[in-house]
């Protein structure tokens, strides 16, 4: 294979015999087109920023669609109060650095206020819906980018790229329209808004080449590092403020890294020595678990555990 | 069970810059089309089951759910098995999208259910697809279904057809079988335009052909399916094409660093584009030349290029002022797109709307929204016969048929059968903004009609 050469030195080449495109210039083309139809058709676009790969890698890809201009959408996170340290100094470093406007939603104010009520697990990652709606509505935020890809999970691989919601942020999938082409149909009355998932086609090995090729920052849980774990469900948790450990769980240090970023009290840390992009790319390829399989508790609660999320105004 | 093809472990960072030439990972789309019960979910579970594309706690559930539904082995099928609001509710979202790779391309696979709803459904996959997977039982032959099947992967313009001929097994491996198929099916191909038809014997079931040669069937020495779509030339070549870039937005930062920078930001939908072509601005009909072609770089600073080509998004610089918005394409000025008022094109009916004369609309066609109103529907496709004839009552949900639509405004487009980007439009209910119907435009009148 050889090495690719910097855009700028392209005109010293020889004319390329064929035009072909790599498969992840192929999705960044179809990403970068997904957020300029948006920019184009919708009054108050918003992109879901949790610090997250699939978010970074969205903000990412924003930037370079509308470049030389600055990134014409705010940020929108909501913060379930279980947050890794690391992740929220990552959110702030960034929204500096783009010098965006970021929205956050609390979950914290509503539980402080009694709108919603703590979970007996203490998981607050299904806590979000309601908050991620009054942001979505008090704003008037009528497209709301998120990081979704079908290959995430069954629900998802019957996800549109434009996914229209009621008021209630409900996905009824009787209501979804068929996409055709690139022609993305957005058209939304008063009170709807849709939800766009720009990496609808990729894979999870697809985000992280393009990390690697693109050399773009995460935080950095996403390397190996050593940490306070315990055990519970199979899954490595943090302990922390949330309710983790209990009495009988015992914390150990062990070598680890986080293949999603959610809630802390359930997403799990995978052991793991990867410490740069190079290893995790080698070492997602050779996982024989899904991402959400490995790591996410709450997608182990039932087989349709997202698509009853999905229809409740859920990412 | 074994397999032959590595999965995709190769780390290719940093291996190439858009517009450098094809670093060899490439992608293929296509659809997938069969009947009920011709094994296709099996063949698609067994693409992705033997490409190592489903991974432990994915095989783990499906056996599972397999073990309680009283069966021996896993039955594959459920990986592509639906949502429970489809089951609870017996209906089928039209497309699911499966992703599988090997060391040379990954594929973006449409899964269209083969059920009441087809023509929705496959006109849906097949029209990003390059390539379609049609499905035949072996014992069965081509159906009505594989005619459908057909008809509609001519109409949607895919190139190449795959055909897997399921089920062998249960024929003995008879290749007489295979051949009397897929005699009867290209010559049904033919006839529907479809000139690169791959015929592969298969068992879904066992595995036979789909990834791993079989040893059942020495008298086939063709490539297994896989291989097969390991070597399907993927995309049209963008240098014989005219240049269309539909406008999607207009970047201008007025920054202090950019104070007068102003760009069109796009797709190419088709051809290649260099500074100094000379375009038209549709429908204004200006014409001007390229300036400069810019794509950002990583660190969010932008350069400029020597050549763009489809399907890349890219932002143009033109040398002169004009005014250009969202909803304009820039074309090739010597080989521009049709300006028209009256548009006849062949549509599938999407929603459960019937379409009938003199209905008011939305065309959407590119990045361009216009007011249309049916003048005519000229008349419904008869997939049985493929004869068309008349359509007095308008055309229903999954009919298909040809319409006449008179627009409010100018509109740039294509013969759908040279460019499939720019001859494709939507028709989208004004009132609940749903889409109706999806549409593939006949070569355009260029004489204007009176508009609305």
């Amino acid at each position: 294979m050889t090495q690719a050469l910097p855009a700028e030195t392209l005109r010293k080449e020889v004319e390329p015999p064929t035009y072909v495109l790599d498969h992840l210039d192929h999705l960044e083309s179809e990403a970068i087109h997904i957020f300029r139809e948006v920019a184009g058709e919708f009054e108050r676009p918003v992109i879901l920023f949790s610090g997250g790969k699939d978010s970074v890698v969205m903000v990412h890809l924003a930037r370079k669609a509308f470049a030389p201009a600055p990134l014409p959408f705010p940020l929108l996170h909501v913060d379930t109060g279980h947050n890794f340290p690391e992740v929220l100094a990552y959110r702030d470093a960034t929204v500096e650095r783009l010098g965006a406007r970021l929205v956050v939603a609390h979950v914290q104010d509503y539980l402080d206020d009694g709108r919603l009520r703590e979970r007996p697990d203490g998981t607050r990652n299904p806590l979000q819906t309601v908050p991620l709606l009054d942001a979505i509505e008090g704003n008037r935020f009528d497209a709301v980018f998120g990081g979704g890809r079908r290959d995430e999970e069954k629900a998802r691989a019957k996800e549109r790229v434009f996914s229209l919601r009621d008021a209630f942020g409900a996905w009824d999938p009787r209501r979804q329209r068929p996409e055709l082409w690139d022609l993305y149909n957005g058209r939304h009355t008063a009170g709807e808004h849709v939800r766009v998932f720009p990496l609808s086609n990729w894979t999870e090995l697809d985000v992280w080449r393009y990390i690697a090729r693109e050399e773009i920052e995460l935080p950095e849980i996403y390397y190996a590092h050593e940490r306070e774990v315990f055990q519970r469900d199979g899954m490595w948790l943090t302990a922390g403020e949330w309710g983790g450990p209990r009495a009988a769980e015992a914390t150990e240090t062990r070598l680890v890294r986080y293949r999603t970023v959610g809630d802390m009290s359930c997403t799990g840390a995978v052991e793991s020595d990867a410490a740069d992009v190079d290893a995790v790319i080698l070492e997602v390829a050779a996982s024989r678990l899904t991402e959400r399989g490995a790591t996410r508790a709450d997608d182990r609660l039932s087989e349709a555990a997202m698509e009853d999320r999905k229809r409740q105004g859920y990412f | 069970m074994t397999t032959t093809l590595p999965v995709t472990t190769h780390a290719t960072t940093r291996s190439s810059t858009a517009g450098a030439p094809a670093a060899g990972h490439d992608l293929l789309r296509l659809a997938t089309a069969g009947s009920v019960d011709d094994g296709k979910s099996t063949l698609v579970g067994r693409l992705l089951y033997d490409t190592k594309s489903v991974l432990t706690d994915q095989l783990d559930a499906v056996e599972r759910v397999s073990r309680d539904r009283g069966l021996e082995a896993a039955d594959l099928a459920l990986l592509t098995d639906g949502l429970r609001a489809e089951r609870e509710q017996g209906i089928t979202i039209d497309v699911a999208y499966r992703y599988f790779s090997t060391a040379t391309r990954s594929y973006v696979l449409a899964d269209t259910p083969g059920h009441v709803q087809y023509t929705r459904n496959m006109v849906t996959g097949a029209s990003t697809a390059e390539l379609a997977l049609i499905l035949v039982d072996a014992r069965h032959g081509v159906v009505e279904q594989t005619r459908r099947h057909l008809a509609v992967t001519g109409l949607l313009g895919v190139r190449h057809v795959a055909l897997a001929v399921n089920k062998m097994d249960l024929v003995g491996w008879d290749a007489e079988v295979f051949g009397d198929i897929v005699g009867e099916f290209a010559r049904l191909a033919s006839r529907f335009g479809i000139e690169d038809v791959a015929a592969v014997p298969v068992s879904a079931l066992l595995g036979d052909n789909v990834v791993d040669p079989s040893a059942n069937t020495p008298w086939y020495a063709g490539p297994t399916l896989l291989e097969h779509l390991e070597s399907v030339p993927v995309g049209t070549d963008p240098a014989v094409e005219p240049l269309r870039f539909p406008v999607q937005y207009v970047v201008r930062p007025r920054t202090a660093e950019h104070p007068d920078y102003r760009g069109y930001a796009g797709r190419l939908a088709s051809g290649v584009v260099r500074p100094g072509d000379e375009v038209v601005v549709l429908p204004s009909g200006r014409r001007t030349t390229v300036l400069g072609i810019d794509r950002a770089a990583s660190d969010g600073t932008v350069h400029e290029h020597e050549v763009a080509f489809a399907p890349q998004s890219v932002v143009l610089r033109l040398a002169d002022d004009i005014d250009i918005s969202r909803g304009d394409v820039i074309a090739a000025a010597d080989r521009p797109s049709t300006l028209t008022r009256s548009l006849t094109g062949t549509v599938a009916v999407l929603a459960e709307r019937t379409l009938r004369n003199r209905d008011r609309l939305l065309l959407r066609v590119g990045t361009r929204t216009v007011r249309a109103i049916v003048d005519d529907v000229v008349d419904q496709l008869d997939i049985e016969s493929m004869e068309q004839r008349p359509a007095p009552d308008g055309l229903s949900l999954n009919a298909i048929g040809r319409v006449r639509l008179r627009l409010a405004e100018d509109v740039a487009v294509d013969d759908y059968r040279e460019l499939r980007r720019s001859g494709a439009f939507l028709l989208i209910d004004e009132a609940d903004g749903s889409t109706l119907a999806a549409g593939m435009a006949e070569a355009p009148d260029r004489s204007a009609g009176e508009g609305i």
